[in-house]
């Protein structure tokens, strides 16, 4: 890989967006060396890994162009905290939805100075980059649309509010009829705020479009994450995940082409036989919480252990494109049923009951081939920490082996996080 | 000749191995340079297969030919060996405390690791020894001798020493209070055990084993035998040896 990788600066533009220019103009040369440390130290990496190379060079420069080109042009820009916040909507009215910055140990701090210290690292993580003025993203955004899938994350909202216009989405906690009538109207109203945005109402066709659209780069994903799970894998754990989390920031259509471009590639390296690590190696899939970017801390434990990673049963992984929304409705109305429909489907653990999670965690086990699970699960993420009680017993009772690991993005707990990592990488192989 | 060298966050411990026995065994201080201290042993003992487990593992390894395995494995190996029916074993060292669980054949099947934080290790009760002015000898002996104890709730070692000084300010005897911080850590680890489910006996390793007044609570705790080997510190090591004898 090109030694040549550089993170690009952009102070015009930084200064423009309201950032800390001061502060922020160390950041691209930190990403660029954790880059070079993770991602280009690896051997046999495919070609097609190039463009997504290239997406984190223009990370803060390129890709912003791009969404204020958008946004001048009148059409909204939309950053969201999670999945269930649909997307469709905002690409249909031709805007860009953005998942905002939340990985990174070094807006913390920043967060830390008003929120408590004991929640989510990835709550405090976002609002700090917005307090700080450190994310491009934030300050490019019309808008944000949180929602209520967790506590951190509600209150947090009504503070952010403060920095940048935040709605909130109310995603109810169970799945019953009543559950899905309310959702549905959450839906509208998300339509109408994004609409109002663009002062255009949106329409059957510019759905549908959106739908397509959208459905073809979840199917990229879907098409991803079925050749890695060959063994030997032809790419490595490490670069799916930084796809995964580069799905959230990249212009849709452009990103399943070039994610279909790089699975055309990985078929031919499984016919020939190239592959980046050993049929032998150890194989582990993760579950749990998300990482957002920066954040791939266990990923590369994992792979430098020896083992590789070959399932993400995570919001950035598999819950994110596992389901599609059916494209056969005829009225706006069947549309955004069968968008609701599509979201329902998602389990995270803030709902209750919950065993669709279980089962399909213990479904992608066996489809990807792997030999045990490390169930990852960001500090104080209660919901996911307790189902991982859950998630254990089931494990258990097929005889799969399971390790569940709280951690925060914070280096100080690596060596230990390393050690269990061996340990569990030496228990699977005997 | 096999050699197991286990590199802790306080103390440096070695084995050597021939012929189905322990001939030589060493336990020392960690120092600044823990992994010159680990080479010039292994200096004294050349052409020996040497397995290195332990926080320093890898970076001896940088520095000298030999294998490594995590400590989970070195203790399941060490233990099942001065132990062989034994299907618990909990470890408690200076910077973490584990619980592993082995099969009938002695194979890992789950651990559990204290997470980033000294509550319930060695470090934890040489901390509060020392805010009692005790050496850790005497702090075991003492809280043995007196068997009373006031709560003490918090198991963050920063909290639980400011604990330890309104205890100490409330008049309470030092004595009270050694027994207090043992039985908090002795409720700590069993309720580590607990979770992690156990059979009819418990293997105890580790430098903090040699604490007679927590195994001792440790057994009324759990209601079960708690088994401690002779030199407790060394079961990492013994069974790092014991691997590099064997593969």
């Amino acid at each position: 890989m090109s030694s040549d990788f550089q993170v690009k600066s952009d102070p015009e533009l930084w200064e423009k967006l309201g950032m800390d220019v001061a502060r922020f103009s160390g950041m691209p040369a930190m990403l660029t060396q954790a880059y070079t440390n993770v991602f280009l130290s690896q051997k046999n990496r495919p070609a097609g890994m190039a463009y997504f190379d290239n997406m984190v060079e223009n990370i803060h420069t390129g890709r912003i162009h791009e969404i204020m080109a958008v946004k001048e042009s009148g059409k909204p820009v939309i950053g969201t905290f999670c999945v269930y916040v649909p997307e469709e909507l905002i690409v249909a009215a031709g805007g860009v939805c953005v998942g905002l910055c939340g990985g990174a140990q070094g807006s913390i701090a920043d967060a830390e100075k008003i929120l408590p210290r004991n929640i989510c690292p990835m709550v405090k993580s976002a609002f700090g980059f917005k307090v700080g003025k450190i994310c491009p993203y934030f300050q490019a955004v019309d808008l944000v649309y949180g929602e209520t899938t967790c506590d951190a994350k509600k209150k947090t909202w009504e503070l952010l509010d403060r920095y940048v216009p935040t709605h909130v989405m109310e995603i109810p906690q169970m799945k019953r009829e009543r559950d899905k009538k309310l959702w549905v109207e959450e839906v509208k109203d998300f339509k109408v705020a994004v609409d109002t945005i663009s002062n255009t109402e949106t329409g059957f066709k510019e759905i549908a479009g959106a739908i397509a659209i959208i459905n073809a780069k979840r199917a990229s994903l879907q098409r991803l994450n079925n050749l890695r799970h060959h063994n030997p894998s032809p790419i490595s754990g490490k670069d799916i995940l930084l796809i995964e989390q580069i799905a959230f920031y990249d212009e849709p259509v452009r990103f399943a082409r070039q994610v279909n471009e790089l699975c055309d590639e990985l078929e031919l390296r499984i016919a020939d036989g190239i592959a980046v690590a050993p049929a032998s190696t150890p194989r582990i899939m993760v579950s749990g919480t998300p990482m957002a970017l920066p954040n791939w801390k266990l990923h590369n434990i994992i792979e430098m252990s020896g083992a590789i990673v070959v399932n993400e049963e995570s919001c950035i992984g598999t819950r994110y494109y596992k389901d599609l929304i059916d494209e056969g409705s005829t009225t706006i109305d069947q549309q955004l049923e069968r968008l609701t429909e599509r979201y329902m489907k998602i389990d995270c653990a803030c709902f209750t009951p919950n065993d669709d999670r279980i089962s399909q965690v213990i479904k992608e086990y066996e489809q990807s081939g792997a030999q045990g699970i490390i169930d990852y699960c960001l500090q104080f993420c209660h919901s996911y920490n307790i189902e991982a009680i859950k998630l254990r017993e089931a494990c258990e009772q097929r005889g799969i082996p399971f390790m569940a690991i709280e951690s925060d993005y914070s280096p100080d707990d690596v060596g230990q996080l390393q050690t269990r990592v061996e340990a569990f990488i030496e228990q699977i192989t005997g | 000749m096999h050699i197991g060298i286990d590199l802790g966050s306080r103390t440096l411990k070695a084995v050597v191995w021939q012929d189905g026995a322990i001939i030589r065994h060493q336990v020392t201080e960690s120092s600044f340079d823990p992994h010159h201290q680990a080479l010039s042993f292994l200096e004294q003992h050349p052409n020996s297969r040497v397995v290195a487990t332990g926080y320093g593992r890898h970076l001896l390894q940088q520095h000298a030919e030999l294998d490594v395995i995590t400590e989970i494995k070195a203790h399941a190996l060490g233990g099942r060996h001065l132990f062989p029916n034994c299907r618990t074993i909990l470890d408690v060292g200076g910077q973490d405390s584990k619980v592993i669980l082995l099969d009938e054949r002695g194979r890992v099947t789950s651990f559990q690791m204290n997470d980033k934080c000294a509550a319930g290790t060695g470090r934890f009760l040489e901390m509060m020894a020392v805010s009692l002015g005790y050496d850790l000898e005497t702090f075991g002996r003492v809280a043995a001798e007196t068997g009373i104890g006031a709560p003490i709730n918090s198991m963050c070692a920063v909290f639980a020493e400011s604990e330890v000084v309104s205890l100490k300010n409330r008049g309470v005897p030092p004595a009270t209070i050694a027994h207090s911080v043992h039985l908090a850590v002795a409720g700590r680890l069993a309720a580590m055990v607990a979770k992690s489910g156990y059979g009819d006996h418990l293997v105890f390793s580790g430098g903090v084993a040699n604490n007679a007044t927590l195994v001792a609570l440790l057994e009324k705790e759990l209601k079960i035998p708690v088994l401690v080997p002779p030199v407790p510190s060394i079961v990492g090591a013994l069974g790092a040896a014991l691997h590099g004898s064997r593969s």
